[in-house]
């Protein structure tokens, strides 16, 4: 990482403690707003956060580690979590995650290339009257279709450019 | 493909103006508003059924350290797979569960309310942010609320990160505290040593919005629906094989067959009540009662059609199991990764009568040994389905399923 963009992001994460608080209590509110901005935490923004907060590193990758919503490792500027629990495995989730795959050209688990997309299971989404249901991002798409995935992955296409995650925030909003 | 109202039926909560309950609180000493809960015998609506009343009173007794703030927290964490009514709650009643929570906090003497919501849910924080701000412009909120000198309260809500157990309270509690959610040993309770160590009432989003029906029409009204042990009317989140899935009340005591009519799902095989962590309920017992001296549930209610496979079922739950467990203790750790290579096993046809009978004494250690009730309660469903339909689930061939 370039000196500046490491001097940015130290910034960025000293202006977060100065709201949320420099607690331990503040440590999740935190990491979630990285998240939301960087699609992940990386290992030197665990570090900062760390001297903010004023615990052990490990003690932060532990809880990065711990949560679903919470990446150490770069993942996708849209990310779409599947669930696959059963309410949404009765209504057919199956169809719906190997067209994800297909469309996609990745597995669950995985990140395309280009950074774009991340496709993850979720364990149950709250939407079990509506299944198969889904999330990218913050938005949820409910009794989803094989034949649907193809025109939710092209709506985050359109949006996605330079302002991508505020792009796509906006329109959900 | 977008999202519509889950509400099938009409609910008791329309009926509820909001306001009505906190400002009937408000005339009300502390003691007279714990009081009218515990006359209510509300149970907790998360599906554990302790009795608020009780806990409330726990908190109000309780010394925060250091003459420290107490707190009240709202648990939105609405995980168990097959639930979805405090969805609705949140979204369409927001104002009974803040309410509720207010209540809460006059009662115990807490100035500190967090709304725990899952992260899942995030797409309701325009919402919900906007809610809590009219509650502080009309006096609801901050100090002297409504002009009652010396009551100040606020809420603020945190998001979850995406874990089933942070559901657990005091896992939930960790969380907000910004370490893993692991569950802590009880006692202490939160009620005692809660949020930063200080009293701490965690209730369910359900839960507080009775509180605030039951503040507007009394404990007696509560009272008479339902049946003794359980009072009051519930949620159900009904999702599966029924011809009308969604949000419906009814009064717990219910039976399963009244309900599978009111739904649609006559003639349904089996029914999971109480999400993953519940009981599967085969045909033959479709008489029973839906309340905590039967089938206690937070109101996740999951019909199974004539065609469903039910060892698919169990091993759908027991994945879940394996995914969320903390790892924190052997039993669930180690345990629900046993019972899913067993089910694995059973799926191929190479499980013998005496491997499931070992598999089931396992159950029987993780229920009394995990330290939480998420391994105390995962191996439910797999014991029931194991019991009600071993026909179906020993000797497999390739062909079968």
């Amino acid at each position: 990482m370039l000196v500046s963009q490491q001097q940015k992001l130290q910034d960025e994460i000293r202006a977060l403690a100065a709201r949320h608080g420099r607690t331990r209590a503040a440590l999740v509110p935190i990491l979630q707003d990285l998240q939301v901005r960087y699609a992940s935490v990386s290992d030197f923004a665990m570090q900062v956060v760390a001297d903010e907060v004023g615990i052990h590193p490990a003690e932060v990758y532990g809880v990065v580690s711990f949560y679903a919503f919470l990446h150490s490792q770069p993942s996708g500027r849209f990310q779409i979590r599947l669930c696959q629990t059963i309410s949404c495995d009765l209504a057919g989730k199956a169809r719906v995650a190997r067209q994800l795959e297909n469309e996609l050209g990745i597995r669950f688990g995985e990140t395309t290339p280009d950074g774009r997309f991340s496709l993850e299971w979720a364990s149950c989404l709250g939407m079990c009257d509506q299944g198969p249901a889904l999330l990218v991002n913050d938005r949820v798409y409910t009794r989803v279709s094989a034949e649907q995935v193809h025109r939710i992955i092209d709506d985050c296409r359109k949006v996605f450019g330079a302002h991508a995650a505020q792009a796509a925030h906006a329109a959900h909003a | 493909m977008q999202p519509t109202s889950s509400k099938k039926t009409p609910l008791t909560f329309d009926t509820i103006a909001p306001g009505q309950g906190l400002a009937a609180a408000l005339k009300k000493s502390r003691a007279d508003i714990i009081g009218e809960v515990s006359a209510s015998n509300l149970r907790g609506r998360g599906g554990a059924g302790f009795p608020t009343g009780t806990k409330w009173n726990l908190a109000a007794a309780a010394q925060g350290q250091d003459g420290g703030a107490k707190y009240v927290v709202c648990n939105a964490d609405e995980g168990e797979p097959g639930t979805f009514k405090d969805r609705v709650l949140l979204l369409e009643y927001t104002d009974l569960v803040f309410e509720g929570m207010t209540i809460a906090a006059r009662a115990i003497g807490a100035t500190k309310g967090i709304l725990y919501l899952r992260g899942e849910y995030v797409y309701m924080r325009p919402h919900l942010d906007g809610v809590l701000a009219a509650r502080r412009t009309a006096g609801q909120l901050g100090a002297n609320i409504l002009g009652t000198t010396g009551f100040t309260f606020d809420i603020d809500i945190r998001m979850g990160a995406g874990a089933y157990v942070c559901g657990e309270e005091t896992a939930l509690i960790e969380s907000l505290e910004g370490h893993r959610g692991e569950p802590r040993n009880r006692p202490p309770f939160p009620v005692n040593t809660g949020f930063l160590g200080q009293p701490t009432v965690v209730n369910n989003v359900e839960t507080l919005a009775s509180v605030s029906a039951i503040l507007a029409k009394g404990a007696a009204w509560f009272r008479a629906i339902g049946t003794e042990k359980s009072a009051g009317f519930k949620l159900f989140s009904v999702s599966g094989d029924c011809g009308a899935p969604g949000v419906y009340e009814f009064p717990l005591g219910i039976t399963v067959a009244a309900l599978l009519e009111k739904v649609g799902g006559t003639g349904a095989k089996a029914v999971q009540i109480g999400g993953a962590s519940g009981v599967c309920v085969p045909a033959s017992e479709f008489g029973r009662r839906i309340a905590f001296e039967d089938l206690a549930t937070g109101g996740s209610i999951i019909v199974f059609g004539q065609g469903r496979d039910m060892l698919h079922v169990a091993k759908n739950f027991m994945e879940f199991f394996v995914e969320e467990s903390c790892g924190q203790c052997t039993p669930c750790r180690a345990g629900n990764a046993k019972l899913l290579e067993g089910i694995e096993m059973l799926e191929r046809g190479a499980c013998s009568s005496a491997y499931l009978r070992e598999l089931l004494n396992l159950c029987e250690t993780m229920q009394l040994a995990s330290k939480c009730g998420l391994g105390q309660s995962s191996p439910n469903a797999f014991v029931s389905i194991v019991t009600h339909f071993q026909d179906e689930i020993l000797g497999r061939t390739a062909a079968a399923h």
